[in-house]
């Protein structure tokens, strides 16, 4: 394609998406450049927001996100996308707007799921956290000095969220379904951990109940929690931290593959449309978008990781660009960092059929994590020590056999236990 | 001449000045085994992965070797400590976890952001004296005169050890640096010799650690010597001799030769020590390629404790492993024109403070004391030129930087009034 001619587009001023546009010029790119954002926000970073950010240490405006090369693009900020019309090539946008393009990035990434019931979602108090002005919101909440905080959903947000208002001195409540924090994607053994050492933070925690309803204090703020077993917790503070849903909706009439578990794509990255077939002039990148991984066969995978976000947003920049790369194959990695503890993760757990401390003690709270399923190792999960992760890593993508073996530095013999993860049957994480 | 001696003659004190064609030759194998049963590792992505290796232990330093009574709990008694030191408190940089990790963070808590960033106002303070001193001089030796009474002075301050002791120690660290040579161990003359200094060094610490204990100041050495970490309590007295040896010897030679090698480097690349004195601001830039371009450590030891097949080579168990970090550092997969010195190089991802686990604990120290050096010298001193180049080397290859450099100037301006 001869670059002055070529339009490209980027739906999503997000990691995802700068990453991806600063890859398009780094790998050659000339021509014009427009990016969409929802947000009246320069691209920012997300990992503070759970953390640094709510307990003040850094300012929500703080995190906007360096621009690694100068992009030379026509940015659209406060104006999302509304539409997608692949016959005439345009993204419509709210202000009414139709941009045409000759090459479209997807990146809209995912945004909080709402508490179900939209009147209880809609009292003051009541938060979620995905967006930078949210996390705002719920800082100038929790600097108010609420009485009784309650967080619902004991996923990596909620604990964090837990970690972060325990710094803050906070009266916290932490309310989870499954059988133990983090039970979905650790497994009840390591969710123990976790719990044991929020615990220690001096949160209570709530397991194994439903949240039945928020109630309001008659001036349309929240006041109480009723648990399902008839408990009522006083609340001045909810946050809802119940996962992702896939920014998707304004993909409707497109004729692409979609629902609010992401944007069905190939394995170079281009995205599908309702037969299958790929839409070369059309990536996605980040979390909205669903994947083959040539290392998880048999499902399409979404991955909300930072790591994942600036892999695949390169990738896509270089398929646009006419480069077109390699299958996307990077191994999946996240970190998350609550009450002084780093937990880093590398693979996926989904499907594990067993798993082994290969390093350290869960006692000590200091130790690694091998997840294997079918004989090979698949996820390596390491608490306070993910200095080692990148050796399992190398592990994973080659498929090496499970259980691994033994020995190395601070390694004793091991068994291999059940990963034990809550019924029903573990479902795709990402 | 064959592969397998190449890590010899890197070794020899010929390639001191310029041994990065040899590195060259070993990463066209990027794991190879060399004729004394050594492996080296001499690309970026192969010292990567076996610094991430839990197979790879840093514990090999060998076990004291004093001759035995026959009774354990005389041997015990009677031992000094430089044995109790090397048979079961060694310094953290030779352990693995989990003691290395209580042992690291007992030190990192006490490296605060207060310590450090008062310190780094001391450098340029200290620096901006030092070159006071001179005068009018017309000829300096950058590392007797600057590179060598710096750092011994900042990491004296942070132990906490009385100033009136630092000419002392400074000998000390001298020696006990030989120790990191991988020939050290066959040398009897320099083994006595290190054994004598460690014990000196070690009495005089004793003597020190009581003293905090019953007098803390703000001070690092005091603050190991009270406190413990995350509940545990707080080291043993064996530990924290070795610890504070540890600091003293890591945070010297190594800062030492980071800035005579920047100062060498600069006088080759005029344009650059130019943009430096006009742009003191480009200082960051310029450590953070010195680093990476010549770094003070060239390589580190490790062995293997199971057999791992890296490129396609498997390392036995128990072997001896070299990770020549200089060499991933000119590794042309990772960097473009690996072999010009470009502070502008972005994704600067050098292996000059080694990686993982034991990835330098001073780098914050190491990064702002040069940084305050390499700028006072580029504002200081006027139309500065090399005496002779190559400078003449130290005898280590692990630890490498020049014996000295001296300098012909037309005389040391007066402070620039943004400095301190």
């Amino acid at each position: 394609m001869s670059d002055a001619e070529t339009r490209v587009v980027v739906v999503g001023a997000s990691l995802a998406g700068l990453r991806g546009a600063e890859s398009l010029r780094q790998a050659g790119f000339r021509g014009p450049l427009t990016i969409i954002g929802a947000e009246p926000h320069r691209p920012y970073d997300r990992p503070p927001l759970s953390k640094a950010v709510l307990t003040g240490e850094v300012a929500a405006d703080a995190t906007t996100l360096p621009n690694r090369v100068d992009l030379e693009a026509d940015w659209r900020f406060g104006d999302p996308a509304t539409g997608l019309d692949r016959t005439r090539r345009t993204v419509s946008l709210a202000s009414g707007e139709a941009l045409p393009y000759d090459r479209l990035l997807i990146a809209t990434g995912a945004s909080a799921r709402a508490w179900p019931n939209p009147a209880e979602a809609g009292l003051a108090g009541v938060h979620t956290l995905r967006g930078r002005d949210e996390a705002e919101a719920l800082r100038r909440d929790l600097a108010a000095g609420p009485a009784h905080v309650v967080i619902i959903g004991g996923g990596f947000i909620g604990c964090e969220v837990a970690a972060s208002a325990r710094a803050l001195d906070l009266s916290v409540t932490l309310v989870e379904t499954g059988p133990t924090l983090l039970a979905k994607v650790l497994g009840q053994h390591l969710g123990s951990v976790v719990e044991a050492l929020h615990a220690s933070l001096g949160t209570t925690i709530r397991s194994g109940v439903k949240v039945a309803a928020l109630e309001d204090d008659g001036a349309g703020r929240v006041a109480r929690v009723r648990l399902a077993d008839g408990t009522v917790l006083p609340a001045d503070v909810v946050v809802v931290a119940l996962g992702a849903v896939r920014n998707t909706g304004w993909l409707a009439g497109s004729g692409l593959a979609f629902d609010e578990g992401g944007i069905d794509c190939d394995a170079q990255g281009y995205v599908l449309d309702e037969s299958e077939r790929p839409d070369t002039r059309i990536a996605a990148a980040g979390d909205v978008a669903r994947f083959p991984h040539p290392l998880y066969p048999g499902h399409r995978i979404a991955l909300e990781h930072w790591g994942h976000a600036v892999a695949q947003g390169q990738h896509a920049g270089r398929l646009l660009a006419g480069r077109a790369p390699e299958p996307y194959r990077a191994v999946p990695a996240f970190w998350s960092s609550q009450g002084g503890i780093t937990i880093k993760s590398v693979g996926l757990t989904t499907g594990a059929d067993g798993f082994v401390v290969a390093r350290g003690s869960l006692k000590a709270g200091r130790f690694v994590a091998v997840y294997g399923q079918a004989g090979r190792c698949i996820a390596a999960v390491a608490f306070d020590c993910g200095r080692w992760l990148p050796t399992y890593a190398e592990h994973i993508a080659a498929g090496a056999p499970f259980p691994p073996e033994t020995g190395g530095v601070d390694a004793g013999p091991f068994t291999v236990l059940p990963p034990a993860f809550p019924d029903p049957a573990h479902k795709d994480e990402a | 001449m064959s592969d397998h001696t190449l890590f010899a003659q890197i070794k020899d004190e010929a390639a001191r000045p310029d041994p990065y064609p040899l590195f060259a030759r070993l990463r066209e194998c990027p794991v190879s085994r060399q004729e004394d049963g050594t492996y080296v590792a001499a690309s970026h992505a192969a010292i990567a992965s076996l610094l991430h290796d839990p197979r790879v232990s840093s514990e090999t330093l060998p076990p004291a070797d004093r001759p035995k009574t026959g009774n354990p709990l005389k041997d015990w008694l009677v031992k000094p400590v430089r044995d109790h030191i090397t048979d079961t408190h060694r310094p953290f940089i030779f352990r693995d976890p989990p003691d290395h990790d209580d042992l690291r963070a007992a030190v990192m808590q006490q490296f605060t952001p207060q310590r450090v960033q008062a310190l780094r106002a001391r450098s340029h303070i200290l620096v901006d004296e030092i070159l006071d001193k001179l005068g009018d001089a017309t000829a300096i030796d950058i590392v007797d005169d600057l590179a060598y009474p710096l750092p011994v002075t900042v990491i004296c301050e942070l132990l906490g050890i009385p100033p009136a002791d630092e000419a002392q120690f400074h000998g000390w660290a001298t020696q006990l640096a030989t120790a990191l040579e991988p020939d050290t161990l066959q040398d009897d003359d320099l083994r006595a010799e290190n054994s004598r200094t460690f014990d000196a060094i070690s009495e005089y610490m004793q003597g020190l650690i009581a003293q905090k204990r019953k007098d803390p100041q703000d001070d690092m050495l005091s603050g190991l010597a009270t406190e413990g970490v995350d509940g545990r309590g707080r080291m043993s007295d064996f530990d924290l001799i070795a610890t504070a040896i540890l600091m003293l010897v890591a945070g010297h030679e190594t800062t030492v030769n980071l800035i005579t090698n920047g100062m060498l480097t600069l006088l080759r690349h005029p344009d650059e020590l130019r943009r430096l004195r006009e742009d003191p601001a480009r200082a960051p830039r310029v450590v953070e390629e010195l680093l990476r371009y010549e770094p003070p450590v060239q390589f580190r030891t490790r062995k293997t404790l199971c057999p791992i097949t890296q490129n396609g080579v498997t390392i036995p168990e128990g072997a001896p492993l070299v990770l020549l970090l200089a060499s991933g550092n000119r590794d042309p997969a990772i960097y473009a024109e690996p072999d010009r010195f470009d502070p502008d190089r972005a994704d600067n991802r050098h292996l000059g403070f080694g990686g993982s686990l034991h990835y330098c604990v001073g780098a914050p120290l190491a990064r702002f004391e040069v940084e305050a050096a390499l700028v006072a010298l580029a504002q200081r001193l006027k139309n500065p030129r090399l005496s002779i180049d190559p400078p003449p080397y130290r005898p280590g290859s692990a630890l490498r930087g020049p014996k000295h450099l001296r300098l012909v100037i037309d005389g040391i301006a007066p402070r620039a009034p943004s400095a301190g």
